[in-house]
């Protein structure tokens, strides 16, 4: 793909100059019991925030959102990194794959 | 129950389907079926691996160590893929077209396909850890007995290939003439949406901060996790709601695809016509 390759290469250092200078605000999700703490997480529109998902059970967890866009696993007992945003104001739906009839849980921009 | 077997069935349909593609592109050549397994086995060797190594990779480099990996393995999977499509698929045009020209069994002149093995192989290691580490976790949990899991993690998984083997049946029903061009097709398309998904992968690690606003919604009109919905995402990577830079990288994909094929032919005029007409 010899046209995307310097292209996306070039976008990614870019995005790394740029995430260097902006502060990202940090966010906290917890996975307990197979529910999201908390079930609706304040995140600030506009920005993009360093979402921390922590999961303190003893079974992997998938989060996932599709208004997000984000998926990806969270090992029993491990904390993970999701970029998510910048947001618009709203309230984007989250939940747990591997446990979809508890996991459920929101994240609002305001 | 039913949920482990559905879960499973989601994560193992991409590999599945992806296999079966590659198993019907390459029919045409000899010992296929032992590359395929290979493939397919180192891939799901790979997958254990990755799976034990989670909960160390998931907390690496701040969160992200998970990220890198699956954006290594996109981008790895998606050159193989590439490379396939720009230069051994024309190359192959010509020798088939040649051998059929000469009389010769198709098969003589036949390399191995080694980067759809390493593609397989990789379409299996991304979607299997996936899968081993939410049958291990449902296996150390106790909400459900071990056979239980057991049988409907199973279940889910031969759902998985069998989709596949559905695939290849139809496509092996395909008359020769065309199979080039319709697996070919298939695989840029397979090709666009690993690069859809490596440039999601970037979003989500924070390496990559542009164009992540959303493209369109059609969620109302079809959602991802409804079957139709489901199936075409691991055939043409269709996404109900995508990011802006997922387009681009899907359509600069299949640009370089064609436009790489064509430059190519323009390098060697293909022979097939005349190889068709020859041996009337």
């Amino acid at each position: 793909m010899p046209s995307l390759r310097p292209l996306l290469a070039t976008l990614a250092l870019a995005s790394v100059a740029l995430a260097a200078q902006a502060e990202d605000v940090e966010a906290l999700l917890v996975i307990k019991n197979h529910r999201f703490e908390p079930a609706e997480l304040k995140v600030p529109a506009g920005q993009r925030v360093k979402l921390t998902v922590h999961n303190q059970d003893t079974t992997p967890e998938e989060f996932e959102s599709k208004s997000l866009k984000r998926e990806k696993v969270v090992p029993a007992g491990a904390k993970i990194t999701v970029f998510i945003g910048p947001l618009k104001p709203g309230r984007y739906d989250v939940f747990g794959e591997y446990h979809e009839d508890t996991a459920k849980g929101s994240v609002v921009a305001e | 129950m039913f949920a482990t077997a559905l879960i499973v069935f989601r994560e193992s349909l991409e590999a599945a389907l992806f296999v079966g593609i590659i198993a019907a592109a390459t029919q045409h050549l000899a010992g296929r079926i032992r590359w395929l397994s290979g493939g397919v086995a180192a891939g799901a060797l790979g997958a254990v691996l990755l799976a034990l190594a989670a909960r160390t990779l998931s907390e690496a480099l701040d969160g992200i160590g998970q990220d890198l990996v699956n954006i290594g393995v996109l981008t790895l999977a998606l050159l193989m893929l590439l490379w396939h499509c720009i230069w051994v698929s024309n190359h192959t045009r010509e020798m088939v077209a040649e051998a059929k020209f000469l009389g010769h069994e198709v098969q003589s002149g036949q390399r191995r396909p080694w980067a759809l093995m390493v593609a397989v192989a990789l379409a299996v290691l991304r979607e299997g850890a996936e899968t081993v580490l939410f049958v291990s976790g449902s296996l150390s949990g106790s909400e459900a007995p071990v056979a239980q899991v057991v049988l409907s993690g199973a279940l889910g998984l031969g759902l998985g290939v069998a989709a596949g083997a559905v695939i290849y049946a139809g496509l092996a029903r395909v008359p020769t003439r065309h199979i080039f061009s319709v697996t070919n097709t298939l695989i840029a398309l397979l090709a666009a949406s690993l690069a859809s998904q490596l440039v999601r992968a970037l979003v989500q690690a924070g390496l990559l901060n542009l164009g992540t606003e959303t493209l369109w919604d059609s969620s109302w009109l079809l959602t991802q996790e409804s079957a139709l919905g489901t199936l075409l995402h691991a055939l043409v990577g269709y996404d109900a709601q995508p990011m802006a830079v997922q387009g681009l990288a899907y359509v600069a994909t299949l640009a370089a695809i064609y436009l790489g094929s064509r430059a190519l032919r323009r390098g060697h005029p293909a022979p097939a016509p005349v190889a068709v007409a020859a041996p009337r």
